[in-house]
Parts: C-alpha cells; sequence; structure tokens
C-alpha cells in the first residue's frame, strides 16, 4: 500500500523489526509497536498515549524531521530514567509520509 | 477479619460499578485497592484529562467520572482496604476465599472479583547504584508517615506534583527541605510552582536544578546524596540529609495476583467471556483492563459491562438454586442498604374537567 511507511524497530531484548505502519489511521509510533507486540501489553503505552508515562519512551537513531516536542512531553522525559539526547516518546510521533526510513530503539522497561 | 459478598480487588471505574450491579442483587462489596483513594488510573495518572466515550457522556473528566461512579454506588455501602495491595489468597473449605494484603489486612468472601487494571501502581525507583541498600534506612519512596521527618534533613527528587506538594508541606517539619530536579521548570499544579517559589525566597527550601542525584552517602543510614550538575559544576557534590525521597511517579505492575494459579497471558488474567468472566479458578472473576480473552477491548464501557454479568454469576454462587430474574431500575427503583429508596415517582391519574 503506498500509503504505508517502513519503519524499523529494535524491540526491548535487541532484535530489529522492519515493520509497514500505516499513515491513514492517526496512529503514533507506540501504537506501531502495540501493533505489532514488539513489547508485551501492559509494559508501553500505560497511559494510553498521553505523554504522562514514558512507558513509551524510544531512541531515535536516524535524522528524520519529527513534531518538535511539545511541553507535557519535554516534562515527562524529565523525569524518566535512561534517558539521552536522542529519546523521545513513541506516543507523540505520529506516522506520516516523511517517516519512511525511521530507525528507532524500545528504551528498557522501568 | 473483613467478610462481604464480592471481594472486588481494584477500585478503579469497574471495580466501582461493580458495587452497583452487586447492590441491585442484594449482595455486598468490598474493595482494596494499593492507592490511597479510589478511581485508579482515572484518579491517579489522568484526573484532569476528558474522556469522550462513556455512553451519555459526550465528555467527562477522569476525576469527575469517578465521583459520579462513588455517588452511584454509595447507598450499598462498599467497605474499603486502601493503600494496601492484595498480596495472597486462601481457599477455604467452604468455598470461599480469604485475601491477605501487604499489611496484613485479612477480607474473606465467596466471590473474588479482579477489577485491577494495569496492575498495582508501584513507586518508580531511580537508577541509582546503591539505592537498593539504603531502602527503609533513609530512603522512602512514598511517604506515609510525615512525622517521622520531624527535625530532619529531608531531600527530595523529581518535577511533579508529588514531589513540589510533599516539599511544600515537609518545609514545615522537617529542619531542612532540598528539592532536586532535573530541569529548571516543574510539572505541576501552578499554585505549588508559585508556593514552591515563595518557599525558595523566603529559604525554607533549598532548590537545586538542573541537577541529578547519583549516588548515596552513609553506612547504616542515609547520611547525604551525591549530587551532579554537570553544565553548571563540574564535579559532583555532596548534600548532607537524614532522608532521600526519590518522587517519580508510579507505575502499574500486575504484582502478586500473578502467582495466584491464574492462567495468564499478555499480562492479563484469562477469562470465560462467553459466559461469565470466571478464571480458571471458580469464584474468581476478572473484569476490566485486567482480563483478557478474544476481541477484548480496555474500554472503560466494556469493564462495566463485564461487571454486570459477573454480578450475575455471583448471585449464582453465593446463592445457589434461588430463583432471580433481570429486573430494570426504572421498575423495581434502587433500595438501598443505608435504608435509602430511589424509584420513579407515580404517575398521577386525575380527571380532567
Amino acid at each position: 500500500m503506498e500509503q504505508d511507511v517502513n519503519i524499523k524497530i529494535t524491540d526491548r531484548d535487541g532484535i530489529t523489526h522492519e515493520v509497514l505502519a500505516p499513515t491513514d489511521m492517526a496512529m503514533n509510533l507506540m501504537e506501531v509497536v502495540r501493533s505489532y507486540e514488539l513489547a508485551p501489553e501492559g509494559t508501553i503505552g500505560i497511559c494510553g498515549g498521553m505523554a504522562m508515562c514514558a512507558s513509551c519512551q524510544c531512541y531515535v537513531n536516524t535524522d528524520h524531521h519529527l513534531p518538535e516536542m511539545q511541553d507535557d512531553e519535554e516534562a515527562m522525559l524529565s523525569e524518566a530514567f535512561n534517558v539521552k539526547d536522542n529519546s523521545r516518546l513513541g506516543c507523540q510521533i505520529q506516522i506520516t509520509p516523511e517517516m519512511e526510513g525511521l530507525e528507532v530503539e524500545l528504551a528498557p522497561e522501568t | 477479619m473483613i467478610k462481604t459478598d464480592i471481594l472486588i480487588i481494584g477500585a478503579g471505574p469497574t471495580g466501582l460499578f461493580t458495587v452497583f450491579e452487586a447492590g441491585l442483587l442484594k449482595l455486598k462489596c468490598h474493595l482494596i485497592d494499593a492507592l490511597p483513594q479510589p478511581g485508579g488510573q482515572c484518579s491517579e495518572i489522568y484526573p484532569k484529562k476528558p474522556i469522550y466515550d462513556i455512553p451519555a457522556y459526550p465528555e467527562i473528566l477522569a476525576g469527575d467520572l469517578t465521583d459520579k461512579l462513588l455517588e452511584q454506588c454509595k447507598q450499598f455501602e462498599p467497605g474499603f482496604t486502601l493503600g494496601e495491595r492484595a498480596e495472597t489468597i486462601e481457599k477455604q473449605e467452604d468455598g470461599s476465599f480469604i485475601v491477605t494484603t501487604n499489611k496484613g489486612t485479612k477480607h474473606q468472601a465467596p466471590v473474588v472479583a479482579i477489577a485491577g487494571g494495569l496492575g498495582s501502581f508501584e513507586p518508580r525507583k531511580p537508577l541509582i547504584h546503591n539505592i537498593a541498600d539504603f531502602e527503609d534506612k533513609g530512603v522512602e519512596y512514598i511517604i506515609k508517615d510525615p512525622e517521622i521527618y520531624r527535625n530532619k534533613r529531608v531531600v527530595i527528587a523529581g518535577g511533579g506534583d508529588s514531589a513540589l506538594d510533599w516539599s511544600i508541606f515537609l518545609s514545615d517539619v522537617a529542619s531542612e527541605v532540598t528539592l532536586i530536579h532535573r530541569r529548571n521548570e516543574f510539572r505541576g499544579h501552578l499554585d505549588s510552582v508559585e508556593k514552591v517559589q515563595e518557599l525558595k525566597n523566603q529559604g525554607k527550601i533549598n532548590l537545586i536544578t538542573p541537577a541529578e542525584v547519583t549516588g548515596i552517602v552513609g553506612d547504616s543510614h542515609v547520611k547525604g546524596v551525591v549530587v551532579s550538575q554537570a553544565e553548571h559544576v563540574p564535579t559532583d557534590f555532596k548534600v548532607e540529609c537524614d532522608h532521600f525521597i526519590p518522587l517519580f511517579g508510579l507505575s502499574p505492575k500486575l504484582g502478586p495476583i500473578a502467582n495466584w494459579g491464574l492462567e495468564i497471558e499478555k499480562n492479563a488474567i484469562k477469562v470465560n467471556n462467553a459466559l461469565d468472566y470466571q478464571t480458571n479458578i471458580p469464584g474468581i472473576f476478572a473484569v476490566g483492563d485486567v482480563n483478557i480473552y478474544p476481541g477484548k477491548l480496555k474500554l472503560i464501557l466494556c469493564g462495566f459491562h463485564e461487571a454486570t454479568l459477573m454480578c450475575q454469576a455471583a448471585y449464582q454462587i453465593i446463592n445457589p438454586g434461588k430463583r432471580y430474574v433481570l429486573k430494570y431500575t426504572t421498575v423495581s427503583g434502587v433500595d438501598g442498604f443505608d435504608g435509602t429508596r430511589k424509584e420513579a415517582p407515580k404517575a398521577v391519574v386525575k380527571a380532567i374537567q
């Protein structure tokens, strides 16, 4: 399908998965991870995607132009653990055609 | 020993609605929750967020939903064991269950309904290499009794509401309060942030930002914390204190329930959704976000439905062979255990002259 983008997601066990993510279902990166069950239910997206729990923290390893970080995401990341310079909350990254080729790594569960 | 008809584990929306549905069947409920207040995630994580898919509420704040559910089940006088986590379950010879909490409170009921959501909320522990050595020796993740901090030197870490609120509260109790946060900005209610600013200006709270606690100093008890403020001060420094309280929020864990012999799949409890949401152990049910079955959706409204069907099955266990037919509240009203009665007003028959 032409609306799908290819994304590489490395799970918490270090295994990289190449997945197709739809751009027309208002999905975010956390939801893509859940839809492919790349992290056990109950360990990701705990707050449902409100930037309030950091369970979907990931490291972005490509220089894609991502949506700018909002205050709530920045605040949540400032309280999260294992945060790096390239940390983002997956729930705040919407899947759009610009995400083609994106590579991310899930942060450890805390 | 607390005795009841249905022991509900989890006081979130599904657990609270179970009280109402059980009450219509004249079954009494008692709820256990690890959090200090009812409402589950709705109260703990997102009380100020609107929900748009509760039937008949185009929009309702999660905190208000909790209030409405409490109001709705009030006349059925539910009992609460709050701030305690259900730890063990033992089946008795008479078929009932005894559930004991982490604080030793015992509850007995013929039916147990697990409405545990994503699990019990546990504090998130910061990744400090030697923190485990000082747990209960000056490191506390939850403040249970503020009096233990009287005239002590306290360091609090975190940037959310609880870090702010406890810093404010303890500034009147402790001899010294230091608040450490990774950023200059705090994520909390505006008045809490302003109050901390005021106390800082008065010298009642030491604020160290942006900074991070990276180690704990002490032998048998906390004597201080190592603070790293790399961007401003090149070397780490020590802040002397008697207590270190990291407040980094709570995260849900299925916890001890996972060891109750229930069938677990994907961090959830498998139930029979064709019938009554019973687990593999007769008498133990699981409703709401904590259960799983083909096609499961983790929605509050689905939890309400599951709880309603579950209560019918509970009635059969508690009153074996007793006849019952579904009644509509519009027709039969609601008789509370507190003696109150709600009913539809009677139609007036009056001749028109």
